[in-house]
């Protein structure tokens, strides 16, 4: 069985937003209709995101990590937002694993969202209908595309590549093969959610200097015949005969 | 409407797809535009365009909600009769009554004064238009942004190494092992710097950021290196101490590539004191170092003639020519001059400790000597040496404003380069890499005028409006040494100011210091808010009316695409398109968008129509220049040569049979040839064919080592890239500095010497090695009263102050928080997320705090230019940005305190007339309970101009149904 | 959790309906097994319509809650996993139910299948069924709640069993009162099961109180983002005018606000009506025995209120709180 998935590398993310306002345009004039914005111009605009990038501090100075963490719909393998909806508006799809919202069916209940422990639910406030990441269905399987941009639009975008795509049920797939090889992580694993993206940490490249590497013989100092000033005092070669 | 729906179904509507430039930022990336119906579905990186390879950040993925923002200016617009300058009272006229009240005023100003005529422009990309425009005016009062920008990373760098950081040259992320990133938050070279971090950290490269503040970029580092705030001079210089202490530098490279083996004069009564020796001296024409210095050959233990075949030059050492002159090789001079700059020494101004320093020094040095590259290229030197290979040093820098934005910055950026040249890493595999036109001889040909006759009415201007003075002589000053330019560039204040000062233009105009103008053209700035120093005074002057009622600055011209702050200041408002709606060019006679491997240039076509009667500035000048019968625009009958700005592009040579234009490619005939060539009438349909870039690719064996590859400058100065093939050697001594020092120690007989009160300036800054001196507002501070530094960043997904009309990316920064050090913020009471204010010597705001460990607790700082006006950018009067977010710019000032030096002194590095954004001192304390809950100052809510369209309450952005929808 | 007002109606009406059944039909039972006195159909019409009305009213606040109530129907579908399709397909049919048995012993249809001494043998018989969907409605609506894992003061049997005591106090309350009202003699009967279930009601309330004073969550910002270090703050939610996930999730009062909520809840749930039913049903005082219960109703609104502030939701790690 398939199972589509996002793994975010934070080792590389910068927390540029690409993907937040790449989502946002193809999703907003994408198979499923606008996605709304509330306020444009005014006080507390808000709107209708499927993807935020986040930030954190961890730590304390001077020994303090800036995290840019990305956040969408996690694709549950165990889902929690489907079975609690009342209408069957929320469905996690047999052939791929995506979880997706039939908006034609949705009644507004915001139970879902309830049941989802990411915040990865939003609320479109016009429509009155639950939204979320649709992990691009409407691109990656679209064949008018070509092949190489069947990818979901953040992936597309993501300029550091922190973003891949893949199914992670296969073992030799790219995403896969990063959460194996790269200590992917899934998030709140305390729930059993099982959630399909995965995370891979923060990794650190340090050197290490051995003190014989200060000491050479190549040393181009040498070629400058420093010589040292002789010295005034009596030494032994005053006395040895 | 459509209506939201299961997301399996496919929109109707007719699509299709067109190739051009991103312009949400002057990185110039490819882009991919999908338009439905008419309207603007998607925009895509381009997979196929060099420099971001289909990627594209939030900003680009944002231009929908540029190309439809309400806060668009859509009519040419007059200021009312009768009402005030900033009240943005308007009335619509057409752009024939526009053209003929600018015909009018400027061929008056041509015939009489053109001096009189300013033109500035903000973070533009069309340089080479604008500057060709003011220079066949006869005005030199034009610039663009560099000088309020980073001018001092040009020039230090320029000056020393012959290219730049910035859009100029840039670090070999592909070859590096070791990256060393100093003040850079988010730059010009965004998607391809983050593309390149990503996969240089993927490689097991190691990344260290040196920087006060740890976001963006630095997030990712390996290691993290908060600085102090104007103090990277100092850490450079450590550093440069501690590997030449080791010996960790690149001995064949400095004696090879730089003149470090130089010998300088030190005969204290000679005038060539502190100049290379040299064994010939002929008429030194032009802008090439002649190769007619002096080595110690230690074989021979004599001086002889650098380069010559078989000789081993000394590096350090003291010796005496025959006629009895001491000399010392330039490096012994540097390594004189690092001798007191220890690591201890430097732990105490740059609170980075100094084991740290040690060790970042031998990272570095060991680095360089140990993982050498080789590539298996052959090429050959200027002198006629065939090397077999191209190899390289793989420690590679960036920096940016986080350098330049101090008015220490250019010696703090000479002591980089320096250190960069010791540790053999320039325009070698995994160092530091040229982009073409770069490099450029040091300094680069083009000069200024240099005397006040350069400038006569109907004439073009004797010279560029901006140059590369490479002496006293080159200065733009009148016979009592005072500046021409209204900006007071290329004068004894700032000698080595080749981006200009914009930021003192208001000032001084107002002032009328060194004169008055009549006409300020303001293309792309927001001057009256985020680009203009002491932004609340500047704002007075603009409005500020002399005893006859006049206004001191009489007419001013804004062409902007948006509402901004500056429009309300706007006698005449010019409505700009947008970049999806304009032919546009990156030109190589501007900064064009060039790789490693060659010269690359590109364009901007079209892909929806100009909306409402928007027009693009490029045209507008066309037109003008053709009314105003400037040369360049109209052939001997003073008939106009150029339909419109594509036309213009085609056609126009930079000399009758140069064959060089605006674009380098396709050019011949039939678009045969490229870089030179005749104009090719269908030049543009082949840039649109190839996602309008063109990308030329140097052979590999002209890819490196371009400062003394032979083939490469052949070929530069065969396609009319430099005016030389000489070698350009880095320059570890800086003769051109010492010849302004010469001139200031009244040791130039004949020459131009400084006014009495400059003196010591100059003698002080143009020191020919570099050193580190505080910066000049902070040596002017009370430091106990103002203990804190404050400084800015970008947000990456904002461009300046054009963001905020964006409805998406507003959502990501609707205001900005103060961020600073939670034992600092204790340490005076302020709480987290309150209400504080910050002061300095020149004002204060009030703004909201937040707590971060992410910085170096003696710095605070924000987000740059989110801050709004009220009203500003056709935003609701309440909204985040005017009444949430603050700009920094109120508490920073563009003159300096008075000193010995004068009253009016621009509050920039004293040798480039960079603004010192960042050297500002504050002071913090928590707002009172009085104090109203919004950010200080406040303005006068600003009103929605003709043309531009109403606010929605709401969006359901689908295109192709947009416009007809109802809100 | 942000307190949605539909909500916290919609489940205080239906439960005090649904108690107010009970109550009444409690009193039928009690009065075939000649433990008490028989009533006039009218009472047991009058009770009908009430607690129709009180869970029309529920349903009418429940719509007000739908973002698309015009598709209400589609939440019928889902019975088999969703515990609030199961409350969708329940309560109508209570309401269905509640009607039934409130038009049986209005159509004075009497006819005899258990032996002449047990009155309105049909209502009976519909009183029972409706007993057991009341019970089940209890449940479900309780389990809407108690269901979802992460709402950890939420997920505990305690919910329902205090929507279920909370709901029958209520409506016992009301039987009181409308008992008093109607002159009949059940006043006593009522009132002391009034007691009796407000006492439960406020013992299971304590408990689940209790309990959720002491919750140790699950998730804490370093599982929710998955780095090790005790000093993680988040400094940035990736939007800065609010989104759905601040809205729906924090109740946006202030701590002192919230605290003084719960002790109106505890007042105006327990001691108040209990002194009220205790003076009401000694003296039989309609204006008492009604005020007790609208006291109680208004505390169930209040209590409501804090069940919702008072859950945490772990998405609330992922913008700024907990
Ligand atoms: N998204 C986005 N991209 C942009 C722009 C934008 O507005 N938005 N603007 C463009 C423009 S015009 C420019 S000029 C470039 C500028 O690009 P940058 O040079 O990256 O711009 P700044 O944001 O000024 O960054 C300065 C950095 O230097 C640090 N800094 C400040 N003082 C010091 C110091 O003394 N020492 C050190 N080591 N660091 C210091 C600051 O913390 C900050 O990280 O960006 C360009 N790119
Ligand atoms: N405190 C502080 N101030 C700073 C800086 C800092 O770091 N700190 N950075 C400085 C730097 S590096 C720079 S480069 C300057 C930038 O300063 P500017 O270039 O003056 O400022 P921008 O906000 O980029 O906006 C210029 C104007 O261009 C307009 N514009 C946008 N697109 C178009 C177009 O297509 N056509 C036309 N005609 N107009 C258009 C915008 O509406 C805006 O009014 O700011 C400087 N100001
Ligand atoms: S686009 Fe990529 S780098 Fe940028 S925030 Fe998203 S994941 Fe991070
Ligand atoms: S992340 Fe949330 S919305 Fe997405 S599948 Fe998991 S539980 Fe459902
Ligand atoms: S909001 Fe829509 S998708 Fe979510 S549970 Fe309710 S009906 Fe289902
Ligand atoms: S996969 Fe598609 S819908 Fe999901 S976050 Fe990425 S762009 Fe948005
Ligand atoms: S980096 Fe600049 S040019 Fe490139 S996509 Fe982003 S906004 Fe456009
Ligand atoms: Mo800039």
């Amino acid at each position: 069985m398939t199972q589509l998935a996002l793994v975010i590398d934070l080792n590389v993310c910068v927390g540029c937003h690409a993907c937040v306002t790449s989502c946002k345009q193809w999703n907003t004039s994408g198979a499923a209709g606008p996605l709304f914005d509330d306020n444009p111009y005014g006080k507390d605009p808000t709107g209708t995101f499927f993807n935020r990038v986040q930030t954190y501090e961890v730590g304390n100075y001077p020994n303090t990590e800036t995290i840019h963490f990305p956040k969408s719909c996690l694709h549950c393998e165990d889902a929690p937002c489907v079975p609690v909806c009342p209408t069957g508006a929320s469905y996690k799809r047999e052939n791929d694993g995506i979880v997706l919202v039939d908006y034609d069916k949705c009644i507004g209940c915001k139970y879902c969202s309830w049941a989802c422990p990411y915040g990865a639910r939003e609320l479109d406030e016009k429509e009155q209908v639950m939204t979320k990441c649709t992990l691009c269905v409407d691109r990656i399987y679209d064949e008018s595309l070509p092949e190489a941009e069947r990818k979901p639009a953040c992936v597309m975008a993501c300029p550091t590549n922190a973003r891949l795509f893949g199914d992670v049920h296969d073992p030799d797939s790219e995403v896969s093969v990063a959460i194996r090889e790269q200590g992917g992580y899934q998030l709140m694993p305390e729930w059993g959610t099982k959630p399909a993206n995965h995370y891979l940490p923060r990794r650190k490249t340090k050197m290490h200097i051995h003190e014989d590497e200060l000491v050479r013989v190549d040393n181009p100092l040498k070629k400058e015949d420093i010589r040292h000033k002789t010295t005034k005092d009596v030494t032994l070669d005053d006395w040895l005969l | 409407m459509a209506v939201i729906h299961d997301p399996i179904q496919k929109p109707a509507g007719r699509t299709e797809t067109k190739n051009t430039t991103c312009y949400m930022c002057a990185c110039r990336c490819g882009i991919r535009v999908t338009v439905r119906d008419g309207e603007v579905r998607y925009i895509q990186g381009n997979p196929d365009h060099p420099l971001n390879k289909g990627i594209i950040c939030a900003k680009g993925s944002s231009g929908i909600m540029k190309q439809y923002s309400p806060a668009r200016l859509t009519k040419p617009l007059m200021r009312k009769p009768g009402s005030n300058r900033g009240d943005a009272e308007f009335e619509e006229v057409s752009w024939d009554h526009a053209f003929d009240v600018l015909e009018e005023r400027l061929s008056h100003l041509r015939a009489t004064d053109p001096k009189k005529f300013a033109l500035f422009t903000g973070r533009d990309q069309m340089q080479a238009l604008t500057g060709l425009f003011a220079k066949q005016f006869g005005t030199p009062n034009y610039a663009a942004h560099g000088g309020f920008c980073s001018v001092n990373m040009a020039a230090g760098m320029i000056y020393t190494i012959g290219g730049s950081f910035w859009e100029f040259g840039g670090p070999d992320l592909e070859r590096a092992k070791l990256f060393v990133m100093i003040g850079t938050a988010e730059d010009h070279h965004s998607n391809p710097l983050k593309m390149e971090l990503s996969k240089f950290k993927r490689n097991g490269g190691r990344f260290i950021s040196i920087n006060p503040v740890r976001t963006g970029y630095s997030a990712i580092a390996d290691e993290w290196v908060p600085i102090k705030p104007g103090t990277d001079g100092a850490l450079m210089l450590a550093l440069t101490h501690e590997i030449i202490k080791q010996g960790l530098f690149d001995r064949d490279f400095l004696v090879n590539y730089t003149n470090s083996a130089e010998l300088v004069n030190l005969d204290e009564n000679s005038s060539e004191y502190g100049m290379f020796v040299r064994f010939e001296v002929p008429e030194e024409e032009g802008c090439f170092d002649p190769q007619n210095k002096l080595w110690w050959d230690r074989d021979l233990n004599k001086p002889i003639s650098t380069h010559t075949p078989g000789a081993d030059p000394y590096l350090l050492g003291e010796f005496k020519l025959p006629d009895g002159t001491p000399v010392k090789p330039a490096f012994q001079m540097l390594t004189e001059r690092v001798q007191q700059y220890t690591p201890e020494w430097a732990e105490n101004i740059t609170g980075i400790p100094a084991e740290t320093i040690r060790r970042l020094a031998y990272e570095m040095g060991i680095t360089a000597r140990d993982e050498k590259i080789e590539l298996p290229i052959a090429w050959t030197d200027v002198w006629d040496n065939e090397h077999e290979s191209v190899t390289g040093n793989p420690v590679a820098f960036h920096a940016m404003r986080g350098l330049a934005a101090h008015s220490n910055g250019f010696q703090s950026i000479r002591a980089m380069s320096i250190l960069m040249s010791i540790l053999g890493t320039i325009d070698r595999p995994g160092g530091f890499r040229h982009k073409a036109p770069f490099p450029r001889p040091i300094p680069p040909c083009p000069k200024n005028p240099t005397s006040p006759d350069d400038v006569q009415p109907n004439t073009p201007l004797n010279g560029m409006p901006l140059g590369w003075p490479a002496d006293p002589d080159d200065l733009f000053v009148d016979d009592q040494g005072q500046p021409v330019r209204i900006d007071k560039a290329f004068s004894w204040e700032h000698p080595l100011s080749v981006h200009g000062l914009m930021h003192n233009v208001i000032t001084n105009a107002h002032r009328g210091d060194p004169y008055r103008i009549d006409t300020l053209l303001l293309f792309m700035a927001n001057m009256a808010w985020n680009s203009t120093m002491n932004t609340d005074e500047v704002r007075k002057m603009l409005n500020d009316k002399d005893e006859d009622g006049e206004y001191k600055i009489p007419f001013l011209v804004v062409a902007d695409a948006f509402q901004s702050e500056t429009v309300a200041y706007a006698d005449l408002v010019l409505p700009d398109t947008t970049y999806l709606e304009r032919h546009d060019v990156m030109s190589m006679l501007d900064r064009p968008i060039s790789e490693y491997d060659g010269p690359v240039d590109s364009v901007r076509i079209p892909v929806v129509p100009p909306t409402g009667q928007c027009k693009p500035f490029q045209e507008v000048l066309i037109e003008l220049g053709s009314r105003l019968k400037l040369p360049a625009f109209v052939d001997n009958e003073g008939t106009r040569k150029f339909r419109d700005y594509p036309d213009f592009v085609t056609n126009f040579e930079t000399a009758p049979g140069s064959g060089i234009g605006f674009l380098a490619g396709w050019r011949g005939k039939g678009g045969e040839k490229a870089m030179r060539g005749e104009p090719n009438p269908d030049q543009w349909k082949m840039y649109e064919k190839n996602n309008c870039v063109f990308h030329y690719e140097l052979p590999k064996s002209y890819q490196y080592m371009r400062n003394w590859n032979q083939g490469y400058l052949q070929w530069a100065q065969g396609n009319g890239l430099t005016r030389y093939a000489e070698p350009i050697n880095c320059h570890i001594y800086s003769e051109v500095l010492q010849k302004f020092r010469l001139a200031a120690q009244d040791k130039n007989p004949g020459g131009r010497v400084p006014p009495q009160h400059l003196r010591k300036r100059i003698e002080t800054f143009f020191d020919p090695l570099p050193f580190y001196y505080e910066p000049l507002e902070s040596q002017l501070s009370d430091k106990h009263k103002y203990p804190l530094n404050a400084i800015t960043q970008r947000p990456m997904a904002m461009y300046h102050s054009w963001d905020s009309q964006n409805a998406w990316l507003r959502q990501i920064h609707a205001y900005n928080y103060l961020y600073l050090h939670p034992q600092t913020a204790k340490a005076a009471g302020i709480e987290d997320e309150s209400w504080m204010w910050i002061e300095s010597m020149h004002g204060k705001v009030r703004c909201l705090s937040r707590y971060s460990e992410a910085v170096e607790p003696g710095t605070i700082w924000t987000w740059n230019a989110i801050g709004k006006a009220s009203g500003a950018w056709n935003l609701d009067k309440d909204a985040n940005e005017s009444q949430q977010g603050f700009l920094l710019n109120h508490v920073i000032s563009e003159e300096l305190p008075a000193s010995a030096e004068g009253d009016h002194l621009s509050n920039s590095d004293p040798v480039t007339g960079q603004a010192g954004w960042y050297d500002v001192r504050v002071r913090i304390y928590p707002a009172s309970e009085g104090d109203e809950p919004v950010t200080f100052p406040q303005y006068e809510e600003m009103q929605a101009v003709p043309g531009t369209s109403p606010r929605r309450k709401w969006l359901q952005y689908f295109a192709g149904l947009f416009n007809n929808q109802k809100n | 959790m942000h307190p949605a007002f539909s909500v916290i109606f919609l489940t205080t009406l239906i439960g005090a309906g649904q108690g107010l059944f009970l109550a009444l039909f409690s009193g039928q039972l009690y009065s075939a097994v000649n433990l008490l006195p028989a009533q006039e159909s009218s009472f047991y019409i009058t009770g009908s319509v009430i607690a129709l009305g009180l869970m029309i009213g529920g349903l009418a606040a429940s719509f007000w809650h739908l973002g698309r109530p015009e598709r209400a129907w589609r939440a019928a579908s889902q019975w088999r996993t969703s515990w609030l399709s199961r409350e969708v397909i329940i309560l109508p049919a209570v309401m269905g139910l509640v009607f039934i048995y409130g038009l049986l012993h209005f159509s004075g249809w009497h006819p005899n299948w258990f032996g002449n001494a047990i009155p309105n043998q049909p209502a009976l018989i519909v009183g029972v069924i409706t007993t057991l969907a009341v019970f089940i409605l209890y449940i479900a609506t309780g389990m809407i709640y108690a269901s979802i894992k992460f709402l950890q003061e939420w997920a505990s049997v305690l919910t329902v069993i205090n929507y279920t005591l909370l709901g029958a106090a209520s409506g016992f309350t009301l039987a009181t009162a409308l008992a008093a009202w109607q002159g009949s003699g059940l006043i006593g009967f009522y009132g002391t099961w009034a007691v009796i279930l407000t006492l439960a009601g406020l013992l299971s309330r304590a408990a689940s109180l209790y309990r959720n004073a002491r919750i140790k969550y699950k998730s804490t910002v370093q599982s929710a983002i998955g780095m090790r270090h005790n000093a993680v703050v988040q400094k940035s939610m990736g939007m800065m005018g609010g989104s759905y996930n601040t809205r729906e999730y924090f109740h946006g009062a202030s701590a002192a606000w919230f605290k003084s909520i719960k002790y109106i809840f505890l007042v105006l749930v327990f001691p108040v009506p209990l002194l009220l039913l205790w003076a009401g049903f000694s003296t039989a005082s309609v204006p008492l025995l009604a005020t007790a219960f609208v006291v109680q109703y208004i505390g169930l609104l209040f209590e409501r209120w804090f069940f919702f502030a008072q859950a945490n939701h772990p998405q609330n790690l992922y913008y700024q709180t907990i």
